[in-house]
């Protein structure tokens, strides 16, 4: 059994005796275990995703679970008749998690032993034990914000963006204004801040020094003179893809100090990212100030780098553990998209 | 293919320009002339240290390696030659 102590960002169910009770191909009128659509309501208001991966045929399967009516919690089912094992891969892949944040139930330790000897990273349980999910710690996630609760439906609604995008036949700039993206930049509220939390400890990537804060230390920063902290939103018209961007800038003197920038690695490809940027440049040059920027290498943030140079930020100082401090002359602020509708408020 | 025109071909395949129906030069700023978000910037040094076999170091990240179709190729055959 893994010894993951992260939390499960995704449970992948088996179907046949652990979903529901019977075979499906064995021609068994097979119905939901008792408690099972509580289970998976349950875990879905956390925000933790659902899917699943089942020896079967997948229309057949695909249809008893719309008959059952559970079939809009599971994204990206692996339903056919390959080894569980590469059903897991693909479902990693897909939702793009650490595979030790993935719990896996099934009813035949066959099963569960294979997909182990591959991805001995993945936990796997034996499906009498389903009724214990939603007390399991790694299960209980330290917070539940109103993007958690929406998360399958920001996946989904990614799923339609990936197929519009791979139909459609145009240039770039034309597929990116249908999107009718809105991207609204303002200050912290105190609502705001439990998303904001679980954004420093989500996002690896994209996160320009790679430090986590907790609540109440964001709290001081959105109650102090001394700095602003700003939240970005984004929605497209397939929906929202809830608050996604962080930046905390220090006050000084004669110069702001961006002490943090990170963006959600699912707005990875529209450009937001710089469109942050390219606000917090515009808004310290019209306060007259220069502008400090904090930067880590982590391992895991190259694209950051990346786009403080594009962005004109040019190294003042770096040491051996990888902190560099940048600075940026306001000479060259790119102006922001067209395919972008920006709402700073 | 020449290596200015596989570099132009490239950035035509994925810089998201301001005007569509604008023909860029090979020495025309592309931080002008389009959108250059991290990503673009990403696939660009990708495609760089991938298609050339050349490292791009944290050094070279100077914009003034990248603005243009010219100055890319530069920086290729700098790094090629060394």
């Amino acid at each position: 059994m893994s010894e993951s102590k992260k939390e499960v960002k995704v449970v992948v169910w088996d179907l046949d005796n652990t979903l529901w009770d019977g075979t499906l191909v064995e021609g068994d009128e097979v119905r939901l275990k008792p408690g099972v659509e509580e289970v998976i309501r349950i875990l879905d208001s956390r925000g933790i995703l659902q899917s699943v991966a089942s020896k079967n045929n997948f229309d057949d399967a695909m249809n008893k679970l719309k008959e059952l009516k559970v079939d809009d919690y599971f994204i990206y089912p692996e339903i056919h008749w390959n080894a569980k094992s590469t059903s897991l891969a693909a479902i990693q892949k897909n939702i793009n998690v650490g595979m030790d944040t993935i719990l896996f139930i099934d009813d035949q330790p066959f099963e569960r032993e294979e997909v182990e000897s591959v991805h001995p990273d993945i936990t796997c349980i034996d499906a009498a034990g389903y009724r214990t999910l939603p007390d399991l710690p790694r299960l209980n996630p330290r917070f539940i914000t109103t993007d958690s609760a929406r998360r399958r439906k920001m996946y989904q609604d990614d799923i339609k963006r990936k197929v519009e995008e791979e139909e459609f036949e145009g240039p770039a700039e034309e597929f990116l204004s249908s999107l009718n993206m809105k991207f609204v930049i303002h200050e912290a509220r105190e609502e705001d801040l439990k998303r904001a939390e679980e954004l420093t400890v989500r996002t690896n990537q994209l996160n320009a020094t790679g430090k986590t804060y907790d609540y109440d230390e964001l709290n001081a920063f959105r109650l102090s003179d001394n700095y602003k902290l700003i939240v970005c939103e984004l929605t497209d018209r397939y929906g929202s893809y809830g608050k996604i961007g962080l930046a905390l800038i220090e006050l000084k003197e004669k110069h702001w100090h961006l002490r943090l920038l990170l963006m959600s690695c699912r707005v990875m490809a529209r450009g937001v990212g710089t469109v942050v940027m390219s606000y917090i440049m515009q808004e310290t040059k019209k306060a007259g100030k220069t502008l400090l920027a904090d930067f880590k290498h982590t391992g895991r943030n190259r694209q950051m780098y990346v786009s403080y140079k594009f962005g004109n930020f040019k190294e003042v100082s770096s040491d051996d553990e990888g902190h560099v401090l940048f600075e940026n002359d306001l000479s060259m602020i790119q102006p922001f998209p067209p395919y972008i509708d920006v709402k700073i408020m | 293919m020449e290596l200015k025109e596989k570099i132009r071909k490239f950035i035509e395949g994925n810089l998201v320009v301001f005007e569509d129906e604008a023909e860029f030069g090979d020495s025309d700023n592309i931080f002008e002339m389009g959108f250059v978000n991290s990503l673009f910037a990403m696939k660009l040094v990708n495609y760089i240290e991938e298609d050339f076999g050349i490292e791009v170091a944290n050094d070279d990240l100077e914009i003034s390696n990248f603005s243009s179709v010219d100055r890319i190729t530069a920086f290729i055959a700098e790094k090629q030659s060394a």
